[in-house]
C-alpha cells in the first residue's frame, strides 16, 4: 500500500520551509529596499537597472549586479555603511548623487567619467547603493 | 525599431521561414509517432499483464512478425517522407534569388566579428564590427571565413548556421522581410569567450540602410575641442592604434575592430555590454574583467587621458 509522507516527514518539510522563509527575512531584501528608498527618495529596483545600463559595472564590483565584477575602481560593497564617498565628501544621499552625476566637480583628477546619468537615475542608483550594508 | 527575441521559431525572413516550417512538419510528425508508440506500449503492458498466466492468450508468431514488419515499414516510410521534405526545403533555400544581392564578407576572430561591405570601388568599401545592417526585402550574401579557429555564424530569426572555417570562404544567402534588430551569435565552441561572441543584424528600409552605409563610408569625425583633441592624440600616439584603425587618422592597426564609427554601434565587445560611457571606460582600462582571455590588454591610462579618450571615442559616430 502506498503511504504519503508520515507525520515526521511533514514536520521536517515545515521546518525546512520555515528555515528558508526566515533566511530570506534575515537577508531582508524588501526591508532593505524600503529603508533605502525612504533614506534617499529613490527607487532601488530602478536604480539596479540604471546601474546595468550606464555600465557602473565596467569599473566597480557591485553586490547584486551579476555583470559588475570589475576591479578598475573601488568595490561598492557595504556602500551604505561607508563614511566617505571618494575619500572627499561625507556619505550622504545628496553627496552620493552629486558624485554620481559629476565626479570631476568633486575630485578634479578622478578617472571616473561623467557617465551622462540623469538626476532621477542618480537618485535611483543612490537608492540601490544604500541597500548595500 | 523592434528588438526581437533571438529564436528560430520567430522567423523574420525567407530562409528562416522555410526552416521554421520544416521544423513544424518534423515536430508534428514525430509528436504523432511518439503518441502512437506510447499508446502501443501502454496496450502491450495492459494485455501482457492480463494474459500473464494464460498461454492461449499469447498472440501467434505470425501476428507478432506482421506487427514488427508493419512498424519497420512505417518508420522507413516516414523517414523517407521527412528526408524528401528536408531536401525540398534545402533546395528552396539555396536556389533562392541571387541577383542584385548585397555582398558582405564576415571574418570570425576570437571573439568578435569583422564585417566588410564589398564594393567594386575600394574607396566605397566599409569595414565595421559586430553590427551588421541590411536592407529588408533584398537578398544579402555573406561570404564567411575565419581568422583563427572554427566559428559559426548564426542569426536564428533569419537563417540556419554556417561554419566559418579558416582558409575557406563559403557563402550564405539570406533575406530579412521584417524590419527589426536580430541577435546572432557564434554557434561553434571557439574558446574561452565563445559565449561572449555575439552580434546584431539591423534590418531596415533601403533608405535607412543607404543612409547608414553612407555614414560608415565617411572618415572619422574631427575633434572639436581640447578634450577631444587630447583624446585623439592619446588614441593615435598611444597603444590603441597598434591594434585599431580609425580611418582619417594615423591609427591603422588591424588586429582589433575598426573603430572609425564606434559610437554608432549599439554594443561593445561583440554584444557583451551596451555602448554606454561607463561600460566603454571600464572596457578600455580593464577589458580582462569583462571578457577574460581576450587579446585586448589592460591599459591603466592616467585619468585625464582616459577621460579625453572616452570623449574622443564618443564623437566617432
Amino acid at each position: 500500500m502506498m503511504r504519503g509522507p508520515g507525520r515526521a516527514g511533514r514536520a521536517g518539510l515545515v521546518v525546512i520551509w520555515s528555515a528558508i522563509v526566515m533566511t530570506m527575512n534575515a537577508c531582508g531584501g524588501d526591508e532593505r529596499y524600503r529603508a533605502a528608498s525612504e533614506t534617499t527618495g529613490g527607487d532601488p529596483a530602478r536604480g539596479k537597472l540604471a546601474i546595468e545600463r550606464y555600465g557602473c559595472g565596467g569599473c566597480h564590483n557591485i553586490p547584486g549586479i551579476a555583470t559588475a565584477r570589475s576591479h578598475v575602481g573601488p568595490p561598492l560593497t557595504a556602500m551604505a555603511a561607508r563614511m566617505y564617498v571618494a575619500g572627499e565628501i561625507t556619505n550622504t544621499p545628496a553627496n552620493m548623487e552629486s558624485w554620481i552625476l559629476h565626479p570631476r566637480a568633486i575630485e578634479p583628477h578622478t578617472a571616473m567619467p561623467d557617465t551622462g546619468v540623469t538626476d532621477i537615475d542618480a537618485r535611483d542608483i543612490t537608492a540601490y547603493l544604500y541597500t548595500l550594508r | 525599431m523592434s528588438h526581437t527575441l533571438q529564436s528560430a521559431l520567430d522567423p523574420a525572413g525567407r530562409q528562416a521561414s522555410l526552416i521554421y516550417h520544416l521544423w513544424l512538419t518534423m515536430f508534428w510528425v514525430t509528436a504523432a509517432v511518439f503518441i502512437v508508440v506510447a499508446a502501443a506500449i501502454a496496450v502491450a503492458v495492459i494485455i501482457g499483464r492480463r494474459g500473464r498466466h494464460d498461454a492461449s492468450q499469447h498472440p501467434s508468431e505470425f501476428t507478432l512478425s506482421t506487427a514488427v514488419v508493419a512498424a519497420v515499414a512505417a518508420t522507413v516510410g516516414i523517414l523517407f517522407v521527412l528526408l524528401a521534405v528536408s531536401v525540398r526545403t534545402q533546395n528552396a533555400i539555396t536556389s533562392f534569388g541571387q541577383a542584385s544581392a548585397i555582398s558582405i564578407s564576415i571574418t570570425g576572430h576570437q571573439w568578435w566579428w569583422e564585417v566588410e561591405y564589398e564594393d567594386a570601388q575600394a574607396s566605397q568599401r566599409v569595414t565595421t564590427a559586430n553590427e551588421i545592417h541590411i536592407p529588408i526585402a533584398r537578398p544579402v550574401v555573406f561570404k564567411v571565413s575565419s581568422h583563427d579557429v572554427i566559428h559559426s555564424f548564426w542569426v536564428p530569426n533569419l537563417h540556419g548556421k554556417r561554419d566559418l572555417v579558416p582558409g575557406i570562404t563559403t557563402a550564405i544567402w539570406l533575406q530579412a522581410d521584417r524590419p527589426g534588430t536580430y541577435r546572432g551569435q557564434c554557434a561553434e565552441f571557439c574558446g574561452r569567450q565563445h559565449a561572449h561572441m555575439g552580434f546584431e543584424v539591423v534590418a531596415e528600409s533601403q533608405a535607412e540602410f543607404d543612409r547608414w552605409l553612407d555614414g560608415q563610408r565617411q572618415t572619422a569625425a574631427q575633434p572639436q575641442n581640447d578634450q577631444e583633441r587630447r583624446g585623439e592624440t592619446v588614441f593615435v600616439t598611444g597603444r590603441c592604434s597598434m591594434c585599431h584603425k580609425v580611418r582619417g587618422t594615423e591609427a591603422y592597426g588591424t588586429v582589433g575592430p575598426d573603430l572609425t564609427h564606434i559610437a554608432s554601434r549599439r554594443t561593445l565587445a561583440a554584444g557583451s555590454i551596451p555602448n554606454a560611457r561607463g561600460h566603454l571606460a571600464g572596457w578600455i582600462v580593464d577589458p580582462q574583467s569583462v571578457k577574460p582571455g581576450n587579446v585586448m590588454p589592460r591599459s591603466p591610462l592616467p585619468p585625464d587621458d582616459l577621460q579625453a579618450l572616452v570623449a574622443y571615442l564618443e564623437i566617432l559616430r
